[in-house]
């Protein structure tokens, strides 16, 4: 199997015959190398390293009794605002696994959790996040604070419940987890049980962080910080509409990401806020001059699933050299489903939390809902082609792509390409398995245009 | 005379096929692809080459195909095996609309448009079940070289039912069976239609339509052909130029740009449309010399 490095290396061996005639006819000619940077590369992109560099010297002053009390929470759908409201410092495992594989350290902590015991098919952010933990807790962005409380929602992934609990055991901190019931009603609207049963727990919450601070809770302050979370939902989901323009300003999956970490881990602050200010401009100004992120818009694609994160740019390569931008992405909706129709209400603050939990995020629906969702975007979106990423440690939701390829490739006649390897552990990304598949997909798909043509 | 040449460099093997401008097939040439793939390729190129009578000069254009298509380096284009597939399948059968191609590494299955257009695609991943290895491990385990398993297992009586489709793990499946008492004909029985199952399963996702066509290095193989049939319930198309579909396909491609003009474009790559017949220049006093 022959990956890049192999190809680098040997590009210089025994090539007689090299550069015959060359035409340059692949599909890489015209994509400069510096086209598929795997990160977002405009104004944002600084201010939002300085935002996530102080976030992360916040986790660092705590971890060194300098700073306020940390919560651990999960990403999707959190009550991050109730949090906020105390003044404690969220951190997310999840977010720490990934930014830990971005840099290429994940592989020796997923190696040291196998040694304790989780299995190869467990979830690797799980045994990235345990690695680190036993390794000191220390990474190259921040050293990550001891929990003073886990609060774990449980929205459709069960592997997290556990993740939360072995965190618990394994720091002697007190656990809340937030029973979530799963998206069952058709329209996905929430029963009104159901609702009740989660601000009841809310309120829980509430008392658990009242004892923890020895502070009342400030419901003014709470409205405040949950004006704040709706105010930068209004202005991420208009984000996500500009990508409906043809070129789209920014990729909806691999520019996405810059914008994510701050949805996270600055909602509900004035930075956040201003984050989204600053960055629904830029975008906004991209798109007036129809600027996207690639030289020519050849292909316009919805993509499911989280991306390889150790291979962040190899695998942006492979739609860039095609002329690819994605133009929306599921994995962006795992916080939210703002463009949807979801607000953070300061009238309502705990019934939007909990409507945020129960029914706008993806984690917690169905998949028809996860089928709609994708339909919506190929449709409003405009795009060419549904490109789902399955990832392999993450057995809950790659479950049912097969079903949701055939669904979109046979009945709705959208073309579908699926491909496999993991979010986190470098070890199931083969490189030219992918290139092979990616390649041939867009081969057929230039096919299709150039008979449509005719 | 134009001629145009596509090189096929797949896990296992290597095949290399020169075409003029009148679609005739005036080349072959097999090898095997080794460790150093860029040899191979070259190799491949040249021997075919030399066996059309012409020299690499005359060559207009070459594409590369296969898993070693990014090391082709003195191709114009790469194009990956499986646009390849279905193009040359559609040029040796026109009614092609399955491909189940079946090499070293590789199980996959292509439907195919009436131009030879791949519509969908699948793949086996990260699991050499139902592939060519398979069968190897199978034939090594019993002692008997690739060639002749295909053969005797058309003997069978009451073929095996394999627990496994896994290559690694067929060996200790098969010793037991051998420590059974059981044939060797009915064990290689059970072996092809084992894979033959798993293959027909995963070519089902992208739905199976006549005519089906198979390509690739175990199509050489009599047991794997019948097996298939049995397990289709159809008659697929195989001819002694299936093992070279791919090259024949990059062939074909390559020939359409280097005539660019003159016939009618069916290519994959929108940029290939104003590509003029030209001349391929040996940059290195290595290239063999007209003979």
């Amino acid at each position: 199997m022959l990956d890049n490095t192999e190809q680098k290396k040997n590009a210089g061996d025994l090539i007689p015959l090299q550069s015959l005639g060359k035409k340059g006819s692949s599909p890489a000619a015209g994509v400069k190398k510096d086209d598929t940077r795997p990160d977002y590369q405009g104004k944002i992109h600084n201010l939002q390293k300085d935002m996530i560099g102080r976030y992360y010297d916040h986790l660092t002053a705590a971890a060194e009794g300098k700073g306020g009390k940390s919560v651990y929470m999960m990403i999707s759908g959190n009550p991050v605002e109730l949090i906020q409201a105390f003044d404690m410092i969220p951190v997310y495992p999840e977010v720490n696994a990934l930014q830990l594989a971005v840099k290429k350290q994940s592989l020796p902590l997923i190696l040291k959790a196998e040694e304790m015991g989780y299995s190869t098919d467990n979830c690797a952010y799980v045994k990235a996040d345990v690695g680190m933990y036993f390794s000191g807790c220390k990474t190259p962005f921040a050293t990550i604070p001891q929990p003073d409380l886990i609060l774990c929602n449980y929205v459709g992934c069960n592997v997290y419940l556990q993740w939360f609990e072995h965190l618990a055991q394994y720091s002697g901190r007190p656990i809340y987890n937030l029973d979530i019931p799963f998206s069952r009603s058709e329209s996905g609207e929430p029963s009104e049980a159901d609702m009740s049963y989660v601000v009841k727990q809310l309120e829980e919450v509430i008392e658990v962080c009242e004892r923890l601070t020895g502070k009342k809770l400030d419901y003014k302050k709470l409205q405040r910080i949950v004006a704040l979370s709706g105010e930068t939902g209004d202005l991420w989901s208009e984000i996500k509409k500009l990508t409906r323009q043809r070129p789209a300003p920014f990729d909806a999956y691999f520019d996405s990401v810059t914008m994510m970490a701050p949805l996270y881990c600055l909602r509900g602050t004035e930075d956040g806020l201003r984050f989204f200010q600053e960055a629904y401009k830029e975008m906004k100004q991209r798109a007036d001059r129809q600027e996207g992120p690639l030289p020519e818009e050849k292909f316009r694609f919805v993509i499911e699933g989280p991306p390889p994160w150790p291979f962040l740019r190899a695998f942006r390569d492979m739609f860039s050299r095609w002329g690819a931008v994605a133009v929306a992405s599921t994995y962006s909706t795992v916080g939210g489903l703002w463009e949807f129709g979801f607000r953070h209400d300061p009238l309502r603050p705990l019934e939007s939390i909990a409507s945020h939990m129960l029914q706008w995020n993806l984690t917690n629906r169905n998949f028809l809902h996860r089928y709609q969702q994708i339909k919506d975007y190929v449709e409003q979106w405009n795009a060419d082609a549904l490109v789902i990423h399955s990832v392999k440690s993450c057995r809950l939701f790659s479950a049912g792509q097969g079903d949701m390829r055939e669904y979109f490739a046979k009945e709705l006649n959208v073309p579908t390409l699926l491909i496999e390897s993991d979010l986190e552990d470098p070890r199931y990304f083969s490189e030219a398995q992918l290139r092979n598949r990616v390649d041939a997909f867009f081969e057929s798909l230039e096919h299709r245009k150039l008979m449509a043509a005719k | 005379m134009i001629y145009a040449a596509g090189v096929d460099v797949g896990s296992t093997q290597t095949k290399a096929i020169v075409l003029n401008e009148d679609h005739k097939i005036v080349a072959r040439c097999l090898i095997n692809t080794g460790a150093n793939v860029s040899q191979a390729a070259e190799r491949a190129f040249r021997e075919a080459v030399a066996s059309a009578g012409i020299t690499p000069e005359q060559v207009a254009y070459v594409v590369g195909t296969g898993y070693g298509r990014y090391k082709v380096n003195f191709g114009n284009a790469q194009i990956t095996e499986i646009s390849c597939h279905a193009r040359g399948a559609n040029f040796l059968f026109p009614k092609t609309r399955t491909v189940i191609d079946m090499g070293g590494q590789d199980a996959k299955g292509i439907r195919v448009g009436e131009e030879g257009d791949v519509q969908d695609f699948v793949m086996n991943d990260k699991c050499a079940a139902g592939t060519g290895r398979f069968l190897s491990n199978a034939a090594e385990t019993l002692g008997l070289s690739l060639d002749k398993i295909g053969p005797i297992s058309l003997n069978a009586k009451k073929p095996v039912r394999l627990s496994t489709v896994c290559a690694v793990f067929v060996e200790s499946d098969i010793m037991s069976y051998l420590a059974e008492g059981k044939t060797v004909p009915d064990i290689l029985g059970g072996v092809h239609s084992a894979i033959a199952a798993r293959t027909v399963a995963l070519v089902r996702r992208v739905g199976i339509e006549p005519e089906v066509t198979f390509t690739g290095g175990v199509t050489r193989n009599t047991g794997m052909v019948k097996a298939l049939e049995e397990k289709l319930q159809l008659a697929v198309n195989v001819c002694e130029d299936s093992h070279y579909i791919g090259a024949i396909g990059a062939a074909l491609f390559a020939l359409e740009r280097a005539t660019a003009g003159v016939t009618e474009i069916k290519d994959v790559d929108l940029q290939a449309g104003t590509a003029k017949p030209q001349v391929v220049l040996p940059t290195s006093s290595t290239v063999p010399t007209a003979h």
